[in-house]
């Protein structure tokens, strides 16, 4: 009895979705615009974490150590560096290595490289450069160091200098930025996704205004609530499948055409391959979004005009 | 049957019904006459629980319909066939489907509805027509499906609102016969009507209404204002 009743209601679902070609053409239509939106945000929440964390990796401070500092002394600072919580990685350049890169660096510049051969001693001193988790980490680093310095002021200090004071005032303004971003792009997007599902909503809210004479009759007639409610769910659900596949079809070949630009732009992230990547997620949310939106935006409407 | 008891229902102070008290037998055919606006139309609407009556009561058995709950409701009103002048029909619907959602909801087989449904509309005159949909028939073949819908689940009151309002004479003669021929079977039938003709020729019960009145009860009546 249940099993035929759902099975009624399925098929009055699908036979009105069919019927009213036209109504459900444009739901469809304003409800794929939504999952485009939907699907969007997502696109654009990736890319931005992805240049924000590129343009976060290009920020470091160096320490730049005394020619006399030694090797045992360096690495021990490095060791204690990597056992601070803000540090994400540490990189040692050798006084030999600081060298080769400082050649390399001016290969074509015959006169500093002739004044490095008149020069007794490598006059280079060794490099840690370091990396935190977040730029707005580098100050306590930087105090860190500072203390550690003073610290070994019993013998002579090791760090010849530090170059976050150099560089304070371009890491305060890149945390801002990279702090407004996060929180504009975001703000941006939950506004776009509210305006574009209550459209949707509302799209279907129209479509079953059409019926609500139609709901009115079924009533007088003796269908229960639920015999009256299940056909326009069953019509929300298949608005929101086929807007949920329209809307799936139609990004791929438009990531696939953006997808190089994308790469070159945004510093690494392959809008194409973050699509194919993840598609089983995209799937899922724009699939769910599409049914729970067609299947409530009906439930509620329906409600309305059942008052007979 | 169907009892009213002082039945009264106002609309911002204007008195549409006033103080109606009646009873309906099983198996009889009443029909309520009456102007525009003598409240027949409200009547029949407050049997359908459609409106709802400002004081008094409408006992269906011993059941009082104003007193039932909204998930009960649906239950009552299949006990109930519904005619009306603008027919009503589902319009994304065929002729079948029709009928066949009003024995779907009531919990019918499959194979009930794959054999009442022509069978009711072959009663009407309408098994050509069991796949057009309503905009494909016209008037008099609307309110023939609508008939075969309200009938179907045999229910134990027709009620026909204006039935033939919208349509010509021979149309109307067909649709009283069938009205007739459902009440030979053994169903009450309440009609309402401005038509002289059709009341003349039934040779029933007359209700006549004036100003949410009634004026005149004849058993054998005929139509007279």
């Amino acid at each position: 009895m249940v099993w035929t009743s759902i099975k009624r209601v399925i098929k009055a679902g699908a036979v009105n979705f069919y019927r009213n070609g036209f109504v459900s053409l444009s739901s469809v239509f304003i409800m794929t615009i939504t999952l485009f939106v939907i699907g969007g945000v997502i696109f654009l929440s990736a890319t931005l974490s992805a240049s924000l964390e590129e343009i976060k990796s290009k920020v470091d401070v160096n320490v730049y150590f005394q020619t006399s500092a030694s090797e045992e002394e360096i690495t021990a600072l490095k060791g204690i560096l990597l056992r601070l919580p803000e540090v994400k990685d540490v990189e040692y350049i050798s006084r030999e290595q600081a060298l080769e890169n400082f050649k390399k660096r001016h290969e074509n510049d015959e006169l500093t490289l002739q004044a490095l051969e008149e020069l007794p001693d490598n006059p280079l001193g060794a490099v840690l450069n370091i990396r935190a988790k977040e730029p707005s980490e580098y100050e306590g680093i930087a105090n860190f160091l500072k203390s550690e310095n003073a610290l070994s002021s019993g013998s002579t200090p090791i760090i010849d200098e530090v170059n976050y004071y150099d560089h304070k005032t371009a890491i305060d303004r890149l945390s801002n930025i990279i702090r407004s971003a996060q929180t504009l792009g975001l703000a941006l997007a939950f506004l776009l996704v509210v305006v574009s599902i209550s459209i949707a909503f509302n799209t279907i809210r129209l479509a079953i205004y059409i019926s609500r004479e139609e709901i009115g009759v079924m009533r007088l007639v003796g269908a229960s609530d639920k015999y009256i409610r299940g056909p326009f769910v069953v019509s929300g659900v298949l608005y929101g499948v086929s807007a949920a596949l329209i809307t799936l079809a139609l990004f791929y070949p438009l990531t696939y055409y953006l997808g190089d630009s994308t790469e070159d732009f945004f510093s690494g992230l392959n809008v194409f391959r973050y699509y194919t990547l993840h598609f089983g997620e995209f799937f899922l949310i724009i699939a769910g979004s599409g049914i729970a939106l067609g299947a409530v935006s009906s439930f509620l409407a329906v409600r309305r005009y059942l008052n007979v | 049957m169907i009892h009213f008891d002082k039945i009264t229902k106002k609309y911002n102070g204007c008195v549409a019904l006033d103080e109606i008290s009646f009873t309906v037998k099983p198996k009889e055919f009443v029909s309520l006459v009456g102007h525009s606006g003598a409240g027949k139309t409200t009547l029949l609407k407050m049997i359908l629980v459609e409106e709802r009556p400002s004081s008094g009561s409408i006992l269906f058995g011993s059941v009082n319909i104003h007193a039932l709950k909204r998930n009960k409701l649906h239950k009552y009103r299949r006990k109930i066939g519904a005619i009306f002048q603008d027919f009503r029909l589902l319009p994304n619907k065929t002729a079948f489907e029709n009928i066949a959602f009003a024995m779907e909801m009531a919990g019918r087989s499959d194979s009930e509805i794959a054999a009442d449904v022509p069978y009711v509309l072959e009663m009407v005159d309408l098994g050509d027509k069991m796949w057009n949909f309503p905009r494909e028939l016209s008037g008099g073949e609307k309110q023939r499906v609508a008939i075969a819908r309200a009938i179907v689940n045999q229910p134990d009151v027709v009620i026909a609102d204006e039935p033939t309002g919208s349509l010509d004479p021979i149309n109307t003669y067909e649709i009283v016969q069938i009205l007739k021929k459902i009440n030979d079977l053994g169903t009450t039938v309440i009609l309402t009507t401005h038509n002289k003709g059709v009341i003349d020729s039934l040779g029933k019960r007359v209700i006549t209404m004036e100003k949410g009145r009634i004026i005149r009860d004849d058993p054998t009546g005929r139509y007279v204002l």
